[in-house]
């Protein structure tokens, strides 16, 4: 790829971006969030237009128009969010858009399900193809995109941060499947931000930072430190300084809950924790393994079956969301969109989601726009959200202002903060930023329970980590013993 | 209180109906079959993703075109030439409708509960302007009735049932049946394998609204030989419903009609075949307007009872955006 | 000064849109007009369009009675506006409306004709309520279907307008049907009827519609409650993160919005009308919805997209006498405005209309998932 430029409205995603993969190897594609890896490697695939540059295969320039023609080129990617439909079985997902035909009309599920089981075998793995997608672990889900890419004969398959939603041991496997693949003759392009995994599986780096090339190097002949500096541009530092907690009493305790999901499945099957004043307690697991249930029961919004939710010894189990509310509880969602704010609203409404209701920001049913005015611009400053001002509509903000903005609204003296995925997708000085200051919000002495299913930030940020496997509390870790690959294994297994 | 009252008109009422069936059968799928033709319209739209709630409006403006090609054109050509190029261009008009409507859910993106809203009140207008304008002023009849083959029913209602066993075995066996549901579930997964989302949207849609067409010239044209304004009087969103009874599937929502249809059904039998003692004299007692509103509120239990538990397409209503950035 | 223009501005950019579709509304009902022209008694006639125009335009503000005539036809639309309206700051489609307003119109005649000898005060005030609580009972029902099970609102209240129809006109052939008459009806209203204020018959009902606008703007914009509304209607999931309970908040919009229905066909019943019948005319049912589009769903806009569907109904009944074009044209003409809005792509094209990014709000998201999950 030579010259990529690529402009959205406001901003410039990719600058003149020149990359070469060559065949039989695995080449990272580094940077942080935002900083236009994807929709480079969206060029690549079709689905979006370069303004200006070209793409170079086998010598000669070629034009790929949409997906299909990428296809065709076999150029095969898997996405961050998985493109597969859930309702829908394996096979009809790996053979969708290239189905096997009995006839001019009809499907041919028996050969279809014979070569995709074959095919996997040849991967070294064992893919059911009868079996609904959304009944398969994420890990598998991974799995059988890549059988997608390559029953179309992929011999460049793009992965878009392949490991997020892995654990340890599911990111060694794929490494081994990629390794293999590598050998084999295929070129693998790896998305990610992750510093260590490129240095671990790349064979050349290529960082890139706000749309421009930074570098290319090969793992061998570079560090972390210096990745790290090429990613971010000014020196970072790696690990935000906990310092030591001070425990105090206990705030909040969850006994024995039992929690159904939307479908009916039992997701939270007799958990306990505790988490104590002036302390983060982390919760580390493989997502939809109860973490969403968990959090949504004890903030209110969902009934639980069974058990109780304590916060500061006073029962709150069932409780309406509002009522938790004003017991004392920060709740920053994970999903900011959805729960944490109305991107169709301005800012000041925004900054009072959780109180509009409460003088000063209402007398009675009136609502009183210059208090919230007041406090939107407050909460703006102190906290570094970059708008320019605090009436515009919520959905202009980036997503790591947006989240800056909740995070903004919901930390404060409450008693108990919880932080569901706090800095997932956002970029580096915003993730830095909110890092520090629910570090200062434990120093001041809230309880903070923190849920991700990013193990790097559990281990950085908790002072006692907990795994919950399947529903149920499997490990308990104060931070100095805590191993990661001990805790890899409890995430993916729930027994070490 | 006599305690067996309930359970004795129970029995009468399990009799009467089985003595009627014979008779009841025919109106019931008479009655369900633009019902049934209105659901696999909704079954095809949403199953690709786009919501068509003016299922009502198309089969009611398919229903006078219809009509209208019947009325104008059988003194020349014959009635039974008439009733065909009726048919036709009722068919053609649904067609033609889908394609607005596909054009402003998918191209436009415009909200598309608006969009069928547009389509119920422009026919609503256009039927009622060029019905007060052309029709009724000339006094004439249309082309008649297209005449019944089996058991009281025309070909319409036939071709119905064979529509709804076809349209179920292509939405799950066939490869336009697999992407239709992928657009529908996941557009962007089918994006990303090279289909083209717009072109399945499209084609869904227009199929099914000719489906309607379908329907709509069953009304005039087979069942009743005259147009009324307004005379699809809420069928095309009791087949909605059907719809979702139906969980979107063909089958189930031919059986979603069917229900609906008997509950018309039972107003006209209790007229036609009275039944006999206690049970016939209740029947009888109760007005005809509760016979004539009985469907539109089972219509409303059966949608509040159901609905929660059926899951509609994942990606049903929400326009495609190709350039979107998750 | 330059505050006074920019707020003028920004008011111009929001009417743009509603103004051109207007005209190119117009402009396509004239080439109906002017195609179906052959098939009346006097033949083809290109200049038709202009002539009914003009018999619309005479009948609509040619003169004092033309101009309250027009008032009297937009004030139910005013509240029937206001009805969608409502309801669509909550994500949701009250097409119920129509059903709505028969309720109220029913429950309003039923009360006034009990009540006709009693002081005017108590009659009308007594019918008022009846026609309002009439309507606020049909519109919760739906509400709390859609809020608890997810029955979608446009299904449910469509079968109830159907059902209703059909129960009310039930309920005057054989429980309320006042002795005397030729066809089944209500009783004399007498008392109930709404004072005329101005003219023949400008009623009370007219100043009513007016201040309901501004109510329902105070409540929207300044009130927690109309806050909770439109969270509701923006995000539900965030709604409910902020304590909201989406299941009250839809049912009680639900009711309001069907309030206002019934309180739109009581009015047209005690100012207008003066009996309940099978078949009395509901257009305000579906001229609401247009209403309420055209008016983008700001109350300020509904008065004003009211006003000129009024001046339609009543300039339509001249002009079909004077050139027999159908008043079904008005109709079309309806929905050929909701078409151009839902579509602006179209007028900004003719029209040459910029669009700027941040004013419009996009597809205007009404519809949402037929299930459960997006609500409860």
């Amino acid at each position: 790829m030579r010259g990529i430029t690529k402009r959205f409205p406001g901003t410039l995603a990719n600058d003149h971006i020149d990359l070469t993969v060559r065949r039989g190897e695995i080449h990272a594609l580094l940077g942080e969030n935002g900083a236009g890896k994807t929709t480079l490697m969206n060029i690549l695939y079709g689905l979006v237009a370069p303004d200006e540059g070209e793409i170079v295969m086998d010598g000669s320039p070629v034009t790929i128009g949409d997906p299909a023609d990428a296809i065709a080129r076999g150029i095969g990617m898997v996405h961050q969010h998985f493109m597969l439909v859930p309702v829908l079985t394996v096979a009809e997902n790996v053979m969708l858009g290239a189905e096997v035909m009995n006839g001019p009309v009809l499907l041919d599920r028996g050969e279809g399900a014979r070569r995709i089981r074959a095919l996997a075998e040849q991967l070294g793995f064992a893919i059911d193809p009868g079996a609904r997608v959304e009944q398969l672990s994420v890990g598998q889900q991974q799995r059988v995109e890549i059988v997608k890419a390559l029953y179309r004969r992929a011999r460049i398959l793009v992965l878009d941060e392949p490991t997020a939603v892995l654990t340890p041991q599911e990111t060694d496997e794929i490494f081994t499947v990629l390794r293999r693949l590598r050998d084999e003759g295929t070129s693998i392009v790896f998305i990610s931000h992750k510093l260590d995994e490129a240095l671990r599986i790349a064979d050349r780096i290529t960082v890139i930072r706000r749309g421009t090339v930074m570098g290319e190097r090969a793992p061998a002949a570079t560090s972390e430190q210096e990745l790290a500096d090429l990613m971010v541009g000014r020196s970072v530092s790696l690990r935000v300084d906990r310092g030591v907690a001070h425990p105090g009493e206990v705030v909040l305790e969850v006994t024995g809950l039992r929690v159904k999901d939307d479908r009916g499945h039992e997701t939270v099957r007799g958990l306990d924790l505790s988490v104590r004043a002036g302390q983060i307690v982390g919760v580390a697991g493989v997502a939809g393994n109860g973490q969403e249930e968990l959090v949504e029961a004890i903030v209110g919004l969902r009934k639980p079956l069974a058990g109780r939710v304590t916060l500061r010894g006073q029962d709150c189990t069932g409780e309406p969301p509002r009522r938790i509310r004003d017991r004392g509880i920060g709740y920053v969602p994970a999903d900011r969109q959805r729960y944490g704010l109305v991107l169709a609203f301005p800012l000041d409404d925004n900054c009072v989601l959780t109180e509009y209701q409460k003088p000063p920001y209402a007398r009675g049913m009136i609502r009183d726009d210059r208090a919230i005015r007041a406090r939107a611009d407050e909460l703006i400053a102190a906290y570094d959200v970059r708008t320019p001002g605090a009436d515009v509509r919520a959905a202009t903000l980036s997503g790591g202002n947006q989240q800056k903005l909740v995070v903004a609204r919901e930390f404060g003296d409450d008693a108990l903060l919880i932080l569901d995925q706090p800095t997932r997708g956002i970029d580096v000085g915003s993730t830095e930023f909110i890092h520090r200051r629910a570090i200062a919000q434990r120093d001041a002495g809230t309880a903070v329970l923190l849920v991700s299913a990013d193990l790097d930030e559990i281990l950085e940020l908790s002072d006692r980590i907990l795994v919950i496997h399947r529903g149920r509390v499997v490990g308990d870790f104060d931070s100095a013993s805590a191993e990661r690959e001990r805790i890899g294994l409890l995430m993916a297994r729930g027994a070490a | 209180m006599d305690v067996l009252l309930v359970p004795r008109l129970l029995g009468e009422l399990v009799v009467y109906l089985a003595l009627v069936i014979p008779d009841l059968l025919p109106i019931v799928l008479g009655l369900a079959t633009p019902l049934a033709l209105g659901a696999l319209c909704g079954v095809l739209n949403e199953r690709s993703g786009v919501v068509n709630i003016g299922i009502e409006g198309i089969m009611l403006m398919a229903a006078f075109t219809g009509y209208l090609a019947g009325f104008a054109t059988h003194a020349e050509i014959g009635a039974a030439a008439a009733l065909a190029l009726g048919v036709i261009v009722a068919v053609v008009t649904g067609a033609l409708l889908g394609l607005l409507h596909a054009w402003l859910c998918v191209t436009v993106r415009a909200d598309q509960v608006i969009a069928g809203t547009i389509l119920n009140v422009g026919a609503f207008g256009m039927t009622a302007y060029f019905n007060r304008l052309i029709i009724t002023p000339s006094g004439e009849g249309g082309a008649g009735v297209i005449p019944s083959v089996v058991l009281g029913l025309g070909p319409i209602a036939f071709a119905t049932l064979a529509l709804v066993g076809l349209v179920h075995f292509l939405l799950y066996r066939s490869r336009w049946g697999l992407r239709t549901r992928a657009v529908g579930e996941h557009p962007k997964a089918a994006d990303t394998v090279g289909i083209n989302v717009f072109r399945v949207r499209y084609q869904s849609v227009i199929a099914g609204c000719a489906l309607a067409g379908l329907g709509g010239a069953y009304l005039t044209l087979e069942s009743t030989g005259s147009f009324q304004n307004g005379m699809t009087g809420g069928r095309g969103f009791i087949a909605l419903a059907a719809v979702v009874f139906g969980r979107w599937t063909p089958l189930g929502a031919w059986g979603g009609a069917l229900l609906f249809g008997a509950f018309t059904a039972l107003g006209v039998i209790v007229r036609v075949r009275p039944a006999a003692g206690e049970v016939g004299a209740l029947l009888a007692a109760i007005p005809s307007f509760w016979y004539a509103a009985l469907p539109y509120l089972v219509t409303i239990v059966i949608l509040a009872g159901v609905v929660g538990r059926a899951v509609p397409p994942a990606a049903d209503g929400i326009p495609y955006d190709k350039e979107a950035r998750a | 000064m330059t505050a006074l223009r920019t707020r003028l501005a920004a008011w111009w950019r929001v009417a743009t849109l509603p103004i051109l579709a207007i005209v190119l509304a117009l402009a396509i009902a004239a080439v109906i007009i002017v195609m179906s022209s052959v098939f009346t008694g006097a033949g083809f006639f290109p200049l038709l369009p202009l002539v009914a125009y003009g018999s619309l335009l005479a009948g609509a503000f040619g003169g004092g009675v033309a101009i309250t005539n027009t008032l009297v036809a937009a004030a139910p639309l005013m509240l029937g506006g206001l009805a969608i309206g409502l309801g669509f700051k909550a994500g949701l489609f009250n097409i119920g409306v129509a059903g709505q307003f028969l309720a109220g119109a029913f429950a309003a005649a039923v009360v006034g004709a009990r009540l006709a000898e009693a002081p005017v005060v108590l009659a009308v005030t007594a019918s008022m309520f009846a026609g309002a609580l009439a309507g606020a009972v049909l519109g919760a029902i739906p509400g709390f279907l859609k809020a608890r099970t997810g029955a979608h609102e446009v299904v449910t209240t469509i079968m109830l307008n159907n059902a209703a129809a059909l129960l009310l006109a039930w309920a005057v052939t054989d429980l309320v049907r006042a002795p005397g008459f030729t066809f089944p009806r209500t009783g004399d209203i007498g008392n109930a009827a709404l004072p005329v204020l101005l003219g023949r018959n400008l009623h009370l009902g007219v100043p009513l519609a007016f201040i309901g606008v501004f109510v329902l703007r105070w409540l929207l914009d300044r009130t927690t409650l109309g806050f909770e509304i439109r969270t509701v209607g923006a995000n539900p999931n965030a709604a409910r993160y902020a304590g909201v309970s989406p299941l009250v908040i839809v049912t009680l919009t639900m009711a309001l919005s069907g309030l206002l229905g019934g309180l739109a066909g009581a009015i047209q019943m005690l100012g207008v009308i003066g009996f309940y019948a099978s078949g009395i005319s509901a257009f305000v049912g579906f001229d609401s919805i247009a209403v309420a589009l055209l008016g983008r769903t700001d109350p300020i806009g509904i008065l004003f997209a009211a006003l000129l569907f009024g001046a339609f109904r009543a300039g339509a009944p001249l002009m079909q006498i004077e050139t027999d074009v159908p008043i079904e044209i008005i109709d079309i003409i309806q929905a050929l405005i909701i078409l151009f809005l839902a579509a602006d792509l179209i007028v900004r094209r003719v029209f040459r209309v910029r669009s700027r990014p941040t004013d419009t709000p996009g597809a205007t998201t009404v519809t949402r998932a037929w299930g459960k999950e997006s609500v409860a």
